[in-house]
């Protein structure tokens, strides 16, 4: 394989929140659900998105609008062409069994959503600042929703709820992205219950490919080892939940 | 079957160390790569203050290697003295790659980085995609070497390798200033070029950047063609870098003359675990050719 863009022409925009867009494109690729793409704007830069629809040929990518990169994506028009190449990372590992719920707290909701897709009957419990920010809202039904200002659902945090809902249910599996700190959390609830649990990661990502070092958490590169770990890999990774590298290398206290 | 060898009194298990610049980022990392067999590890340049490199892409392939314009991201000595503290931990010995635009940086970063166990300082005078440093700020003269290489050996009791340009037709007297200024090997080489892809849908080269180093297959023959010239022209060890990814590429660059080999696009070429398969088919053609001991085909390529 070799790893470089290819260029691709955006085909539909969808609004999915007054700060996320979906942004869709031709991609015959095969990937599985928590891999993610590099997408490169030429001359400007290139950031890490997990697939996170697949509707007939088309794939799509739902992007928050954060910084210079995001906000240049959040303009680009229907016919306007992206570099795409991966697909890379290792996704999040699918059972069948009916019991499982997913955790998305913010944009990671995207990372999640084609878990749902390929997992019928899923308990998704998702988590945003307020209603308006709430993502996927058509798309998946009966979600148990909640949100910083009590906007809609549950007021409240994620892991707030996904205690709430452990009183009287029992998860086989748990998938869950979202800031670090709600993982953390999210990861100590399933171990005190005997719960599997894999979340993935986010670290600043350079190459996707596992050279250049950059996305270290504890001797583990996220762009190949992970981004996708599971509680026994977490449970040696001191980072998880603690420390996170900045572009620079320089680690910061979450 | 012996594959020790002695670099400037280190002694490695292995003649392969991972090369700067390849997952050096952390010590996690370095722990990681001794555990797959590495010799040695080199850790990612650091420069006296954070510099967040260049914008990605920064590193992309091609059929005949890699073409990286990382740009020397990297915390600072401060922070990179903290990461990298109890280096014994690690396993096998930690070589210190140090970067500055003028001397008195290289100084200032091995003094920050003097408590740290490191076994040997790397100063890559040769990097032809970062203003400020290297080929792009004259580094790779023989008088730069020089004065670079004369500053470091006042500041510094441990080894000190310089790491040489495959792009300067004068290589060797390039090593030679730095043997006479007191350098203890050389390592050989950097990424050559800089080389340009251009993606022609976009219409515009691939690399924030735009150009960069190129390693991989694509070095080999110039490394081993830099490490067979070293050989006879400086007294000192060469470290051959460039190009390795099997046991018949290294083998093939200790005949040109290298007591170690460096290893960095291998690793997206083989995993991690390239250090060990290295070794292991070292091991295999030495016994099918009636080898014991990797230090007896140091340099038999030559007349
Ligand atoms: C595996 C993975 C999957 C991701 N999937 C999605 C997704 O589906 N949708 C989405 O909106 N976002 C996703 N992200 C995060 C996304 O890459 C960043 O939000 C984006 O790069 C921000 O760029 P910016 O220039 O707009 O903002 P900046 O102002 O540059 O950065 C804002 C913040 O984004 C993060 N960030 C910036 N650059 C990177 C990078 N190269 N790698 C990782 N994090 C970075 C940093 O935490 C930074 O503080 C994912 C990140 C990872 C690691
Ligand atoms: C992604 C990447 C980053 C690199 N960064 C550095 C660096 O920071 N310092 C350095 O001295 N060499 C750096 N190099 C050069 C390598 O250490 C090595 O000399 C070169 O890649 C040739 O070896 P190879 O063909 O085995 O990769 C880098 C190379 C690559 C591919």
């Amino acid at each position: 394989m070799i790893e470089q863009p290819r260029m691709v022409k955006i085909c539909d925009i969808w609004d999915e929140s007054p700060s996320v867009k979906t942004f869709f494109f031709k991609f015959d690729l095969h990937f599985d659900p928590g891999q993610f793409v590099m997408v490169w704007i030429p001359l400007l830069d290139e950031k890490p998105f997990t697939i996170s629809y697949i509707r007939n040929d088309l794939m799509g990518v739902s992007v928050l609008k954060r910084g210079m990169f995001t906000n240049a994506l959040h303009n680009k028009k229907i016919g306007d062409m992206i570099g795409i190449r991966g697909p890379y990372g290792k996704g999040f590992g699918l059972q069948t069994n009916p019991d499982f719920c997913v955790v998305g707290g913010g944009i990671g909701m995207a990372s999640l959503a084609t878990v749902v897709d390929r997992l019928n009957d899923a308990t998704i419990i998702q988590g945003a600042r307020t209603a308006s920010e709430i993502l996927y809202q058509k798309r998946f039904k009966d979600m148990n929703l909640c949100t910083d200002d009590g906007t809609t659902g549950f007021k409240g945090t994620t892991v707030d709820l996904f205690r709430k809902l452990l009183t009287r249910r029992r998860f086989q599996k748990v998938y869950a992205c979202g800031p670090e700190k709600m993982l953390y959390k999210v990861v100590e609830l399933c171990r005190n219950h005997g719960i599997e649990c894999e979340v993935s990661l986010d670290r600043y990502i350079k190459c996707g490919f596992g050279v250049c070092g950059q996305c270290d958490c504890s001797g583990q590169r996220v762009c190949v080892d992970g981004p996708v770990f599971n509680i026994k890999e977490l449970s040696k990774m001191k980072d998880f939940g603690k420390v996170t590298i900045l572009k620079t290398g320089a680690r910061v206290v979450y | 079957m012996k594959l020790s060898v002695n670099v400037c009194n280190i002694r490695l298990s292995n003649p392969t160390i991972l090369a700067s610049g390849i997952l050096g980022t952390t010590k996690a990392l370095l722990k990681r790569v001794a555990e797959s067999g590495a010799g040695a590890v080199t850790i990612k340049s650091v420069s006296t203050e954070p510099r967040e490199g260049h914008k990605n892409p920064t590193v992309i392939t091609f059929d005949a290697g890699m073409l990286n314009a990382v740009g020397y991201s990297n915390p600072g000595v401060v922070a990179a003295a903290k990461e990298f503290a109890s280096l014994q931990d690690v396993g096998v010995p930690v070589i210190a790659s140090v970067i500055g635009t003028q001397k008195e940086d290289f100084v200032r970063v091995v003094a920050g980085l003097s408590g740290s166990e490191f076994s040997a300082i790397e100063i890559p005078l040769s990097c032809p995609h970062t203003p400020g440093f290297g080929l792009l700020a004259g580094q790779g003269t023989p008088q730069a070497t020089f004065d670079i290489t004369s500053a470091v050996r006042k500041a510094t009791e441990l080894p000190i390798f310089v790491k040489l340009s495959p792009n300067i037709p004068e290589i060797c007297a390039v090593a030679k200033a730095a043997e006479d200024a007191g350098a203890n090997a050389i390592t050989a080489v950097n990424s050559m070029g800089p080389g340009m892809i251009i993606n022609i849908e976009a219409q515009k080269p691939i690399l924030s950047f735009k150009v960069g180093g190129v390693t991989g297959d694509a070095l080999r023959p110039i490394a081993i063609r830099c490490v067979y010239d070293l050989y006879k022209a400086v007294k000192i060890p060469v470290i051959g870098v460039g190009g390795i990814s099997t046991g018949r590429h290294a083998i093939e660059m200790i005949m040109a003359g290298a007591s170690a080999v460096g290893i960095g696009t291998g690793v997206y070429y083989r995993g991690i675990e390239v250090f060990k398969r290295v070794c292991e088919e070292m091991t295999l053609w030495m016994e099918e050719n009636g080898f014991d001991d990797v230090n007896k085909i140091r340099g038999v390529a030559h007349d």
